[in-house]
């Protein structure tokens, strides 16, 4: 039999994660159904909000209404006393250490004390009968603040020393400079000189499924925790020193995830709900609403950033001073690899002998920044690509062929030294991306057709189409040194007659579809149909992060090679059976095969009652860190690109777009699911769609503004076009399969090629986004 | 209070409701059917979208008092056992599902559309949809599937 998941101690509670049989019979390149795509549309699949477990109590989450305040004192004594009130909780009742965070500087409290430091800041906990006994007793607790000037301006935090520390470690999380060569010697030369100051706003990874999990105490006095997260292991090395736990106490199983996008990749409710359970010896649930989703997660940082291009008048690149400055809020999250992004990829894909570049991460009273899909590269890409098209203007050239003389390819060098190993073949790309038929001219007479759809008040006499380009460089799997690994665990035997295959890694699912090639991995290695999946949990080794677009790379990584463990012990097997040795085995179609002498025995046969087991580790390439004063080394361990163009109808009167079309090029190295790919591809180009043109989180003295999908628009199926996507598979040799991470790169390049469409419509510089209409009909 | 309601064709009740619960709550919390799902309980999102004696609605926004003696057929209630409805089916094959929160809302809402429309148009299919958030796929696979559940409705005898 396959084992059921033995971790937990406590209760289990109803609809907890179990083991999922993959349908169909697909392997690595085939696109089988995903494994959980049944129990999805019957809404059978258990999402980390859809647990429930008997006696279970609510619990929620106290924020600070201020960006900035001294905490006077919190009473709790009402909340306790209201009825149906189990627990409230403060700082004082954190079991271990009061901070947490994912980075070495862990600074980020429980719950706070001494002071908030963001608007949404926990501050208290309250366990309850019913979601509404808990807001209710939440009413009542009392916090005394002294509310004190919050700092909200970046480049204040950056440069003005006189401003008040947001962290006891002063404003700066991170200064990167990158030094290429000599920029001062390069202006003297530079026949073309192009600049210009550009804005990202607060983009909001907007995943569906609000943070919520249900943590259930254990005998062992530790307990069990159903959370969907990005990464089960680094929860846990967080989560355990503020519980006062030792890790083996902690039961960590990853539940149904709603998307995740970097959101997932800091903790929300984690030990917040571990604290209530392990205090009322009963199960506690949270779920944030939308509201409290957009105070408990992190998002992309804020940019602002100030290019300068000095080229020939042929449009080669002879030099780029830059300055990124980004704005991590009030703690420090991921800002520090942020950072590093944008100074490594700061002028992305392009080849450029003298380079300046600086980029800041700051602290400020604004809500905490963090992991989103791209993140670092995609504030520069857009920064970058614009000055790409204002470079390919002031030379007379088009968009394509100015990036074509300064592409990059295999051979050369990025701003940090690091030489690119495997092919990158953008100036073919680029050239894919412009030969692709385009789509047809407007047809006004639909209403529906014009920008504003049936919001529209014209005849569409103002309506503008522009065509623009954009491309985008990411670094793939963790860079800088970090030791970036998965672990997989696959079991071989025969089960009801069939040989069947176990997988089992940390590794989340978030809708990435991870699931769906982890079993297709299983089936090409192992030669098997079945397989099966362990629910992702900590009672196997660390898989990393989901993100970094590194999990088909790192955790496929892992299942390849520890399926390839088990194989050699099937043959082994194979050669004790037949009483001789083999040197060419394989595993195909269910059978162990001899390529001289053909089939030799169904897998079964040679199996019988062996369990065969085997656990693996997959790490990339190392990598290193960027020289704290020139910001070289070989930093990434794979570079990926893709490349966009967006085709957009721009009512200039009315400030409306609409995006007719969006085509995109990318390498992948190699298809290990096409129809999963696709979907990332254009997931990840909606993503970047909605940050040209819609989705902000507006931020006022430190206080959001929409916290709602009523103020926070995301892409609808209305703003989203066709697209049109062509894959090139050149593979790169140190990965598995020869593949390149996918889910990123979209992200990048989608945002600037749609601006880039709207300044050709509209004839305006454009220099922020996402686009107002304001900014489009230039009146703003 | 109490509130009796029939839901996916069975009379369920539920006791001690607070009335300010919605729809939405009763069917996760009460009676054990958390396929419709939270995702904005604003009315924003489509992701907890449930037919009320036949037509869809945002059961976020329904107050749980209001479906007292009414007909509520969610996600759960499509499928014929494990046979799955043409949508769902769809949904699967053509790779519109990836983390999967939206799907039940979106899977009710093109069930409507395929029952009430022979062979929409993308249109058609993209104004049916319009309120339903989807913040993974960009929508091509969902309306692949849509086109591919309607047409096999239409060829179906």
């Amino acid at each position: 039999m396959i084992e059921r998941n033995t971790l937990r101690q406590g209760t289990v509670p109803d609809r907890a994660p179990r083991e999922i049989t993959a349908p169909g019979t697909g392997g690595v390149g085939d696109s089988p159904p995903r494994p959980d795509g049944t129990l999805k549309v019957r809404g059978e699949f258990a999402y980390s909000s859809d647990l429930w477990a008997d006696g279970m109590l609510w619990g929620a989450t106290l924020r600070s209404p201020h960006p900035r305040a001294r905490i006077v004192s919190i009473d709790v004594a009402a909340a306790l006393a209201h009825p149906g009130v189990a627990a409230v909780l403060t700082h004082e009742d954190v079991p271990g250490r009061r901070h947490f965070g994912l980075d070495h500087t862990a600074d980020q409290p429980v719950l706070a004390f001494g002071e908030v430091r963001h608007q949404g800041e926990p501050v208290a906990l309250v366990a309850a009968d019913h979601p509404e006994t808990a807001r209710r007793a939440m009413e009542r607790i009392r916090v005394e603040y002294e509310v004190l000037e919050p700092l909200t301006d970046a480049r204040r935090a950056a440069f003005d020393p006189s401003c008040p520390p947001v962290q006891p470690r002063g404003n700066l999380v991170r200064h990167q400079p990158v030094r290429v060569g000599d920029v001062d010697a390069a202006k003297e030369a530079a026949e073309v000189v192009v600049s210009g100051e550009y804005r990202v706003g607060v983009q909001d990874q907007a995943f569906l499924g609000p943070e919520s999990g249900l943590a259930v105490p254990a005998e062992d006095g530790g307990v069990d925790l159903y959370v969907a997260t990005q990464w089960v292991h680094n929860d846990l090395k967080q989560i355990a020193p503020c519980l006062g736990l030792p890790e083996e106490r902690i039961r960590m199983t990853l539940s149904g995830v709603g998307g995740a996008f970097g959101g997932r990749e800091d903790l929300s409710m984690q030990i917040h709900a571990a604290m209530l359970a392990l205090r009322t010896g009963r199960p506690v649930k949270m779920v944030y609403n939308r509201q409290e989703s957009f105070f408990g997660h992190v998002h992309r940082h804020p940019a602002e950033m100030r290019y300068e291009y000095g080229a020939t008048r042929g449009g080669r690149l002879l030099y780029a001073d830059v300055e990124i400055l980004l704005d991590g809020g009030a703690y420090t999250s991921s800002t520090m690899n942020v950072v590093a992004n944008a100074a490594s990829l700061g002028v992305g894909p392009y080849v450029i002998p003298n380079i300046r570049i600086d980029a800041y991460g700051v602290y400020t009273n604004n809500p905490p920044c963090g992991a989103m899909r791209g993140f670092g590269a995609v504030q520069a890409c857009f920064a970058y690509e614009s000055m790409m098209d204002r470079l390919a203007e002031a030379c007379g050239l088009d968009p394509i062929t100015v990036r074509q003389i300064n592409a990059v390819s295999q051979g050369s060098a990025l701003a940090t030294g690091q030489v690119v190993a495997a092919p990158l073949p953008m100036a073919e790309m680029l050239q894919r991306a412009a030969d692709l038929p385009m789509p047809l001219p407007l047809d006004a007479s639909d209403i529906r057709d014009l920008p504003g759809g049936v919001s529209q008040t014209t005849r569409g006499e103002g309506v503008r189409r522009g065509v623009g380009y954009a491309v985008g460089l990411k670094n793939i799997c963790f860079s800088e040194g970090f030791d970036d690994y998965s672990t997989a665990r696959v079991r071989l035997e025969v089960v009801g007659g069939r040989a069947t295959a176990l997988v089992h890694t940390a590794a989340a699912e978030v809708g990435q579809g991870l699931v769906t090639l982890q079993a297709q991995i299983a089936r090409t290695e192992l030669g098997v149909e079945q397989v099966v999946i362990h629910p992702a949990d900590n009672g196997v080794g660390d898989a990393g992060s989901s993100s970094a677009s590194r999990q088909s790379y790192m955790t496929g990584g892992a299942v390849m090679t520890a399926c390839r463990a088990v194989r050699e012990r099937v043959f082994a097997l194979a050669a004790a059976r037949f009483g001789r040795a083999y040197d060419d085995l394989s595993l195909s179609g269910g059978k162990v095969v001899s390529a001289s002498e053909g089939a030799l025995a169904a897998i079964e046969e040679v199996l019988g009652d062996a369990v065969v087991e085997e656990v693996r580790e997959y790490h990339h390439a190392p990598t290193e860190r960027m020289d704290p004063v020139t910001g070289r080394g070989n930093s990434h361990t794979q570079l990926a690109l893709c490349v966009h163009r967006a085709v957009v109808d721009v009512d200039v009167e009315l400030g409306l777009v609409k995006v007719v079309e969006l085509a995109a090029v990318q390498d992948v190295g190699r298809i290990l699911n096409r129809l999963s790919l696709e979907g990332q591809i254009h997931g990840g180009s909606a993503q970047g769609l909605g940050l040209a043109l819609m989705e902000e989180i507006v931020i006022t003295d430190g206080r959001v503004r929409n916290p709602s999908f009523t103020d926070y628009l995301i892409p609808t199926i209305l703003d989203m076009p066709p697209m049109r996507l062509d894959i090139l598979e050149n593979a790169d040799p140190r990965a598995p399969y020869g593949l390149r991470g996918a889910g990123e790169p979209p992200t990048l390049s989608s945002t600037p090629a749609v601006v880039a469409a709207v300044r050709a419509a509209t004839g305006l510089p454009l220099t922020r986004v996402p686009l107002r209409p304001e900014h489009v009909t230039g009146i703003a | 209070m109490r509130v009796t309601f029939t839901v996916n064709g069975r009379q369920e009740t539920a006791d001690d409701v607070w009335e300010g619960e919605s729809l939405l709550y009763v069917l996760r919390e009460r009676v054990g059917l958390p396929g419709s799902k939270n995702a904005c309980e604003q009315g924003e999102c489509g992701s907890c979208t449930v037919y009320l004696d036949g037509v869809p609605v945002c059961a976020c926004l329904v107050a749980a008092g209001q479906v007292e003696g009414r007909q509520v057929r969610t996600v759960e209630g499509l499928a014929d056992g494990d046979r799955l409805h043409p949508v769902q089916e769809a949904f699967v094959e053509c790779g519109a599902v990836q983390c999967g929160f939206c799907t039940p809302g979106l899977v009710v809402q093109a069930h409507d559309l395929v029952e009430r429309v022979p062979q929409p148009s993308d249109a058609e299919i993209r104004e049916a949809l319009a309120g339903n958030l989807c913040r993974c796929t960009g929508y091509e696979k969902i309306l692949d599937a849509v086109r591919l559940a309607a047409a096999r409705k239409a060829a179906a005898p």
